[in-house]
């Protein structure tokens, strides 16, 4: 028997003809966005860096500042986890709609196939809206509104994370292994309980690890949040930022460094508990 | 009283028929055995008597109603008196035995109890009593993963037990056990529905079991209904021509060539 000469892949030419047409895309993309990290290499431009690490060096550890940067850190905690729990309370409700997996008029009588179809493109563009539109816009209209101040920077971040978490939990739930929940649903089981018990099982260590990840970018937005007067590390880091105090600035950094850290434990040891 | 069954085919997503006019008869409290060569539509038509699937062409009726023409509500009712056990559990892995059988009676349920079992169970005699019947009750609160195939495939006919349907359907419910325990677990849902008048349908690969258990079989090839018979009129030759395809043995539990 010599190979595989009578026998070819089907899928072959389709995955080649993708994998050209991803490299021909890509190309010019690269092009166009100046993609030469080659020069990073170069001695001048190597010096011009070290020039302006060095001026991070020594991280200030003044007590008095450090009290501050305390401070600042609870308040980006707060409007961090505040916000990621408007996202998630957004994101459950949106996600179940969203998702085909518990559609039961998929399997059951077409009386109002049509409204279901029509309430979960509602959801979509919702959806959508929420999280198209970046958190620095959201939070500049929303300090008009609110004043300078968390809400503004809370609001904003629950707002566009309530659109993405929902997209991933509907994707999320949708990939999952549907059998059980269908099982569920055609012993006439409702479309929550058949979540809970069918879907949400298989599907929670991922849910929470997405979210919990969602909470660490909630940190860092809130410094893009701070930008804006929102308080917390990111208005702290603004004003280091502009007075040129690089020995602040890096004290701040090893506080996010620190709190990356925190939600890495954080997400290792839920999945270890939902596991 | 009753399911009827009339001139029923369904496709596949990909094109093949399935099942080919499919016409049956069956009165509230019989007990069906369902036996055919591997792809033949046994399952198919199981999911079709469960309403998982709709039918292509042809209607199928439960006590005179048509379920794909009744309002969702009714349908759901209907459906919680319909217990399916299946050939591979549809049971998420990290879930434990007690939710996974618990889960039977989520038709019959309100949603603040079905949330409240789920973080605590609110009723663990029931399942428990229904382990016991198949010989399972030391795993109540063990992980499903932790399970092999046929105490999994217990842990599927316990849950349909708890759920108490007018209506079993069992798709291949004893295919990964031994014949001792194969024997326990059909007994238990035979007594289940003769103790409570409800109706067995059950697809089988063995074929003694069928014969020996069941009083009615019904044969299916290549989706069409070869004999539909009380068991003792059930011969040799029949068996054989629908087992033709399955390289001149017929399929038993116990494993000896005919």
């Amino acid at each position: 028997m010599s190979g595989n000469s009578y026998i070819s892949d089907p899928a072959r030419n389709h995955r080649l003809g993708f994998i050209v047409v991803a490299l021909v895309v890509l190309w010019p993309m690269l092009e166009l966005a100046q993609f030469k990290p080659w020069l990073l290499l170069r001695p001048e431009n190597i010096e011009v860096l070290g020039n302006f690490l060095i001026q991070f060096f020594p991280p200030n550890i003044d007590i008095d500042f450090l009290k501050i940067v305390l401070h600042a850190t609870i308040e980006t905690l707060a409007i961090a986890t505040a916000g990621t729990t408007l996202a998630i309370l957004i994101a459950v409700p949106l996600g179940l709609i969203i998702s085909h997996s518990l559609s039961i008029s998929r399997i059951g009588p077409g009386s109002n196939y049509l409204l279901s179809k029509f309430i979960r493109l509602v959801a979509r563009f919702l959806m959508l809206f929420l999280r198209g539109i970046p958190e620095i816009v959201w939070a500049l209209l929303l300090v008009r509104v609110f004043g300078l101040g968390p809400t503004a920077g809370v609001l904003a971040i629950g707002i566009t994370y309530g659109g993405m978490l929902s997209k991933v939990y509907s994707e999320i739930l949708e990939s999952a292994n549907t059998l059980p929940a269908r099982a569920l649903l055609v012993s006439g089981s409702g479309r929550l309980t058949a979540f809970l018990y069918g879907l949400l099982p298989g599907t929670a260590q991922e849910l929470a690890s997405y979210t919990v990840y969602r909470w660490e970018c909630a940190i860092r937005a809130s410094v893009v949040a701070g930008f804006v007067g929102a308080g917390g590390l990111g208005q702290l880091m603004d004003q280091s930022m502009k007075m040129l105090n690089g020995g602040e600035a890096s004290t701040i950094l090893v506080v996010f460094f620190i709190l990356v850290l925190l939600a890495d434990y954080v997400s290792l040891l839920i999945r270890k508990q939902l596991g | 009283m009753g399911y009827k069954v009339q001139n029923v085919s369904f496709n596949q997503a990909n094109g093949t028929t399935t099942l080919r006019n499919i016409s049956l008869s069956i009165e509230t409290g019989e007990c069906i055995a369902i036996i055919g060569p591997s792809g033949s539509g046994k399952t198919t038509l199981l999911n079709v008597l469960s309403t998982a699937l709709k039918p292509a062409t042809g209607s199928i009726e439960y006590n005179g109603n048509n379920p794909w023409l009744i309002p969702k509500s009714a349908l759901k009712k209907i459906r919680a008196a319909i217990g399916t056990v299946h050939q591979s559990p549809p049971i998420p892995s990290q879930q434990r035995v007690i939710t996974a059988i618990l889960a039977g009676r989520l038709g019959q349920w309100s949603l603040l109890k079905s949330v409240i079992s789920l973080i605590y169970p609110l009723d663990l005699l029931g399942p428990h009593a229904c382990l016991q019947r198949l010989q399972l009750e030391d795993r109540l609160f063990e992980r499903c993963d932790r399970l092999s195939g046929g105490q999994l495939q217990r842990v599927g006919v316990a849950r349909v037990l708890y759920q108490a349907p007018q209506l079993l359907l069992a798709d291949e419910p004893v295919s990964a056990m031994d014949p001792v325990l194969s024997d326990v677990v059909i007994g238990q849902l035979i007594e289940e529905t003769t103790s409570r008048d409800a109706t067995l349908i059950a697809s089988l690969h063995a074929v003694d079991i069928a014969l020996r258990w069941f009083p009615r079989i019904v044969g299916i090839k290549n989706g069409e209904i070869a004999f539909d018979l009380p068991s003792t009129e059930v011969n040799e030759t029949m068996l054989k021509e629908l087992y033709a395809s399955e390289m001149g043995n017929l399929p038993m539990q116990a494993a000896i060539a005919a």
